[in-house]
C-alpha cells in the first residue's frame, strides 16, 4: 500500500527522500508526544504548572494534541487500514501544516517560559525533548511530496512553500446510512461544543494563545485532509438536524461553564453574533452597506431600559418582558423605516456614508437628551442604569439556580433565553433568505438595474430587508440591556473598544462569511473571544483590528465560512462537462483499500 | 419569410410608442420615434452604432424616462418605472448580458417569476399554507422554461459560470419567466457563432409561437431579415425607415446609412468591431468577477 507514494503529483518543498521524510514526520511526532509526559520546567511558577512527570498538563496537553494528530494523519497517508477516511483530500499538506502547527505551540510554550522565568536554563529535559521532537517532524514533513502539482508560476520559496500546503479538493464521499451520517453531525457539533468551552475555560494568556495556535492549524489541517468539505456535504444534506445538533450543542454551553464571567462571555459572543445575523440580511442579501446598524440595536435597548420599571427611567413604567421586547423591536422598526426611506434611494458608497451619519446622530441624540440640551428622556451620557434582572414567573434571572445538578448564575440565565432570540433570528434569516423575497434581495445586490427590469421594485424590497434587519437587532437590543445591567450612549458608536459596535457587527459578517448562516456567527464569537481573553492587546485593539481585516481581505477575501458557491463547486463535479479533478495517488489508495 | 406575415397584419397592437424623444444634455439620442408592434409579430430594429436602438429599449421598459412621448402597451400608458413596466407584460434582455452572475440557473428565472407571484415575508416566515405551493409552483414553471430553452441540465450551476451563449439563452428564460406578451431583445446573437445564432433563430419563432410578441435589435443582418415580420432602421435616432424586410433591405438609404457597400451577409467592420468590443467587455467583466472571488486558487 505504501508502494504508490513514489508517484507523487507535486514535489516535496525540501529535498529530502519520502521514505525518510515519512519516518522522519512520525518519530519526531512520536518523540514529541512522549515529551509532554516528562517535566518541562522546574518550577509552578509558570502558569498551569508544568513539573509534573507522568502526566501532561496545561499547554503541553496542546503540544500532545497536535503531536497525535500529526501522528494519525501520518499513519493514515501510509495507508494504515482503518485511517483512511482521515485524509480523503490531501493527504501530506494536513501533516505539513499540523507538524507546524505542532511546532509552533511547542515553540511557543518554550519561548513563555523561558520569557517569564528568565531564561532558557529554565527549561527541563522534557521541553527539549518535545521541542526537538517538534523540529524534526516539521521539517521532515516538508520533505513529504506535495498534494497538488506545482504550477509554472510558483518559481520564489514562499511560493512554493504555500503550495506544498494547498491540496485538493477530496472527492465526493460515498453515501452512508442516514443514521451514521446524523450520528457524524452529531459528533461534529460535540467535538465544536467542547473545543469552544475549551478556549473559553483557559484561564490564563499563554494557554489561550497555544490553543489558537493549535486551532488555527489543526482546522486547516482538517480543512486540507478533505474533512470540513465531507462535513459540510452532510450538514448541508441534513439542515434541519444540523440546526437542531447546533441548538443542542448551543444549550449545553453553560452547563460546561462553571464561572460566571466565562458564561457572561458566552452571552455576549450571543447577542454579538445575533445582531451581526441581523445586520447579514442588509449587507449579505440585500447587499446594502450599513455602518450605522448599530442604533437600531441601542433603540431596542433603550426602549427596553425605558420600560423596564428601572428607578432611572424617566418613563418609570415596568412593562412584562413580552412587552418589552414588542416595544424595543417596534422602535427600531420605526427608525429602521424612518432612517431608510430617505436613505435607501441612495447606492453603493452614498448609502455608507448616510448610514454613518444616521448611526452618530442616534448616539448624539441620545446623548442629549439629558434635561439640559433637550428634553430628560435619556438621561445623557449617564445612561439609564440599575435595569432590574428579569422575572418569569417566578424565575428570578438574577439569582443563581440549581438545574439538573449543575449551577446556573445569572449569564448564564441570560444567555439561555439570548438563545431563544438567537434561534428566532436564525429561523427569519434562513426562511426569509430561501423564499422569493430572499432572491429578490440577492438579485439587488447582484444587478440592481436588471434586477428592477425583472420587475421587482428595488426601493419597497430595501426597504423591507432594512426595517427587518433593524427589528431583528430591536430584538438583541432588549436582552442586552438586561444582561448589562445599564445602557448608555458610548455603548452604540461606529468603532469602539467593546465589540458590538458598528464596525465590528460589519467585520464579524465579513470575516465570516457574507450571506451565510454560521458565518456571522463564527465570525462574532472569533471578534469577541479574542480581545475578551487577550486582555494585554487592549491598548492595540482597533490596530490588530485593522491589520487582521487587511491580511483576512488578502488572503480569503470570502470570509472564513463559504457562501454556497463552494458547495456549487463541488456539485459541478457531478456534471459531465466539468472536467473530472485528477485524483491524488492516495484517494487512489483510498479506494483501494475500500475495495479490500 | 414566414408564413405567418398574413395572419398577423389584422393583429392588436401590443405596444405603441409615440413620438418618444429622449436628449441627454444637448445629444439627442432618440428624436420622436413612432413604433407600433402587434401581437403575434416579430419586429427588428437595426441600425449603426450609435443609433439610438438601446436608448430606445431603455425608454421604452421604463429605465429611462423619455423627454417627450409616450409609451402604451395593450392600450394602456405605461408609467416610466421598470418594474411597473414589466408587471404590465413587457420583458427585456440586455446587450451586455446582465445576469445575476452569483445565483444559479434556476434561482435567475425565479427570480425572473417575481412579477407574478406573491409571496410576502410573512408568508415566508410563518411557512404559511400557500407559501410552499407557490413556491413548488414557481420552481416547476422555472424548470419547464429551462428545458424550453435547453438549459434544464445546467439548472444547478452559476450563471457566471455558463459559456457565453447560455448565459444569452438564460437572459432570454429569465425574461420569459415574467410571461410577458411582448420580448424585447437586445442583441439576442452578439457573440454568438453561426450555429448557435441559427439555434435562437428557433428559439425566437418558438416564443413568437407561443404568442408573444417580439421586438428584436440586431446587427447580423441575415438573422434580422430571416426573423423579422416588419423592420425598423434607426440613423442617429431617427426612425429612417419601416417596413418588410424587402423594403428595408433594398432602401438605398438604409444601405448608406448602416450598410455600406458590400452586403452580402458578411458582417462590415463596423459590425465587427462592434462584436470585438462586447467580447472584450464580458471577458472583462469575467475577469473581474473571478478576482473577487479567489477561493478556487486558494483551496487548491
Ligand atoms: N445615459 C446616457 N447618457 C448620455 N448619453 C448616452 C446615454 N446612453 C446613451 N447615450 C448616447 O446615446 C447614443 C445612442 O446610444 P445607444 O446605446 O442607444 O446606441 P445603440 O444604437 O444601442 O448602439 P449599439 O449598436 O452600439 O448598441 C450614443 O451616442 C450614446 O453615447
Ligand atoms: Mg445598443
Amino acid at each position: 500500500m505504501t508502494t504508490n507514494h513514489t508517484t507523487a503529483p507535486g514535489p516535496a518543498f525540501l529535498p529530502i527522500p519520502p521514505a525518510a521524510a515519512r519516518i522522519g514526520t512520525v518519530a519526531g511526532a512520536a518523540v514529541a508526544l512522549a515529551g509532554t509526559f516528562l517535566a518541562w520546567t522546574w518550577t509552578d511558577e509558570f502558569p498551569g504548572d508544568l513539573t509534573v512527570t507522568g502526566y501532561p498538563g496545561g499547554l503541553q496537553v496542546l503540544t500532545l494534541i497536535g503531536a497525535a494528530l500529526t501522528l494519525l494523519l501520518t499513519l493514515s497517508g501510509y495507508g494504515v487500514r482503518g485511517l483512511g477516511w482521515l485524509t480523503p483530500g490531501g493527504t501530506n499538506s494536513p501533516v505539513r501544516l499540523l507538524a507546524l502547527g505542532t511546532l509552533g505551540t511547542t515553540g511557543y510554550t518554550l519561548g513563555a517560559i523561558a520569557y517569564d522565568l528568565g531564561g532558557i536554563v529554565n527549561l527541563e529535559p522534557g521541553a527539549w525533548v518535545s521541542g526537538i521532537g517538534a523540529l524534526i517532524a516539521a521539517v521532515t514533513a516538508l520533505g513529504l511530496p506535495g498534494d497538488q502539482p506545482l504550477d509554472g508560476t510558483a518559481t520564489t520559496a514562499w511560493q512554493r512553500f504555500r503550495n506544498s500546503l494547498g491540496a485538493p479538493q477530496a472527492p465526493r464521499a460515498k453515501a452512508l446510512p442516514s443514521w451514521a451520517e446524523i450520528l457524524i453531525i452529531v459528533a461534529a457539533f460535540g467535538i465544536g461544543l467542547y473545543v469552544f468551552a475549551y478556549g473559553i475555560d483557559t484561564d490564563y494568556t499563554e494557554l489561550f494563545i497555544g490553543f489558537l495556535i493549535t486551532v488555527g492549524f489543526a482546522f486547516t489541517a482538517l480543512h486540507r485532509a478533505g474533512l470540513v468539505s465531507r462535513l459540510t456535504a452532510l450538514t448541508t444534506k441534513h439542515r434541519n438536524i444540523t440546526l437542531a445538533a447546533a441548538l443542542v450543542a448551543a444549550v449545553c454551553f453553560p452547563f460546561t461553564q462553571q464561572k460566571e464571567e466565562y458564561a457572561l462571555i458566552g452571552a455576549n459572543i450571543l447577542i454579538f453574533g445575533t445582531v451581526a445575523l441581523g445586520l447579514n440580511v442588509v449587507v449579505g442579501l440585500a447587499g446594502l452597506l450599513d455602518l450605522g446598524y448599530v442604533a437600531f440595536l441601542g433603540v431596542g435597548a433603550y426602549a427596553a431600559a425605558l420600560v423596564s420599571g428601572s428607578t432611572m427611567s424617566a418613563i418609570g413604567v415596568e412593562f412584562p418582558f413580552w412587552a418589552a421586547v414588542l416595544t424595543g423591536a417596534g422602535a427600531s422598526l420605526v427608525f429602521g423605516v424612518l432612517i431608510g426611506a430617505p436613505t435607501l434611494r441612495l447606492r453603493g458608497d452614498y448609502l455608507a456614508i448616510v448610514t454613518l451619519g444616521f448611526g452618530e446622530i442616534f448616539r448624539l441624540t441620545v446623548n442629549n437628551l439629558n434635561g439640559n440640551s433637550g428634553p430628560d428622556l435619556t438621561n445623557g451620557s449617564q445612561g439609564i442604569p440599575s435595569i432590574p434582572d428579569l422575572n418569569f414567573f417566578g424565575f428570578d434571572f438574577g439569582l443563581k439556580h440549581n438545574i439538573l445538578g449543575f449551577d446556573l448564575g445569572r449569564s448564564a440565565n441570560y444567555y439561555l433565553l439570548m438563545l431563544v432570540f438567537t434561534a428566532v433570528v436564525v429561523l427569519v434569516f434562513r426562511r426569509s433568505g430561501e423564499s422569493r423575497i430572499g432572491r429578490a434581495w440577492v438579485a439587488i445586490r447582484e444587478d440592481e438595474t436588471a434586477a428592477t427590469a425583472m420587475g421587482i421594485n428595488a426601493f419597497r424590497l430595501k426597504l423591507l430587508a432594512f426595517a427587518l434587519g433593524a427589528t431583528l437587532a430591536g430584538l438583541a437590543g432588549t436582552v442586552q440591556a438586561h444582561v448589562n445591567y445599564t445602557v448608555t450612549p458610548e455603548q452604540y458608536q461606529f468603532a469602539g473598544s467593546v465589540p458590538p459596535n458598528s464596525a465590528f457587527l460589519l467585520a464579524a459578517v465579513i470575516l465570516g462569511g457574507m450571506g451565510t448562516l454560521s458565518g456571522p456567527l463564527v465570525g462574532a464569537a472569533l471578534l469577541y473571544l479574542i480581545p475578551a481573553k487577550l486582555q494585554f492587546m487592549q491598548d492595540y485593539q482597533l490596530f490588530l483590528f485593522g491589520i487582521a481585516l487587511i491580511l483576512l481581505m488578502r488572503l480569503r477575501p470570502e470570509g472564513l465560512v463559504a457562501d454556497r458557491r463552494k458547495q456549487l463547486e463541488f456539485h459541478e463535479n457531478d456534471q459531465p462537462d466539468v472536467p473530472e479533478p485528477r485524483q491524488s495517488e492516495e484517494t487512489a489508495a483510498g479506494i483501494a483499500k475500500a475495495g479490500a | 419569410m414566414t408564413t405567418m406575415t398574413t395572419t398577423t397584419k389584422t393583429a392588436t397592437t401590443v405596444l405603441d410608442a409615440n413620438g418618444v424623444t429622449m436628449r441627454f444634455g444637448g445629444l439627442t439620442a432618440v428624436r420622436n420615434v413612432d413604433l407600433t408592434v402587434n401581437a403575434g409579430e416579430i419586429v427588428g430594429l437595426i441600425g449603426p452604432n450609435g443609433a439610438g436602438k438601446t436608448t430606445f429599449f431603455n425608454c421604452l421598459t421604463g429605465l429611462y424616462v423619455p423627454t417627450e412621448g409616450k409609451v402604451s402597451y395593450k392600450g394602456t400608458v405605461l408609467p416610466p418605472k421598470p418594474h411597473l413596466v414589466t408587471q404590465a407584460g413587457i420583458a427585456r434582455t440586455f446587450q451586455n448580458i446582465r445576469l445575476f452572475a452569483n445565483m444559479t440557473v434556476l434561482e435567475n428565472v425565479l427570480v425572473g417569476r417575481h412579477t407574478r407571484t406573491k409571496e410576502g415575508l410573512w408568508s415566508a416566515l410563518l411557512r404559511l399554507p400557500g407559501f410552499t405551493r407557490a413556491e413548488q409552483a414557481s420552481r416547476e414553471r422555472a424548470m419547464e422554461l429551462l428545458e424550453f430553452i435547453g438549459l434544464a441540465d445546467k439548472a444547478d450551476h452559476l450563471a457566471r459560470n455558463l459559456p457565453y451563449g447560455d448565459q444569452r439563452k438564460l437572459e432570454i428564460a429569465r425574461a420569459l419567466a415574467s410571461d410577458p406578451g411582448l420580448l424585447l431583445l437586445d442583441e439576442p446573437t452578439a457573440g454568438m457563432n453561426p450555429q448557435e445564432t441559427r439555434v435562437t433563430e428557433e428559439l425566437i419563432f418558438a416564443i413568437r409561437d407561443q404568442g408573444i410578441a417580439v421586438l428584436v435589435i440586431e446587427h447580423d443582418m441575415r438573422f434580422i431579415f430571416n426573423l423579422c415580420d416588419r423592420v425598423a432602421c434607426l440613423v442617429q435616432g431617427e426612425k429612417l425607415v419601416e417596413g418588410s424586410p424587402d423594403i428595408v433591405q433594398s432602401d438605398e438609404r438604409v444601405v448608406a446609412a448602416y450598410l455600406g457597400t458590400p452586403f452580402e451577409g458578411a458582417p462590415g467592420a463596423e459590425e465587427a468591431a462592434e462584436v470585438e468590443a462586447a467580447e472584450a467587455d464580458a471577458a472583462k467583466d469575467a475577469a473581474q468577477t473571478a478576482t473577487t472571488s479567489t477561493e478556487e486558487e486558494d483551496t487548491r
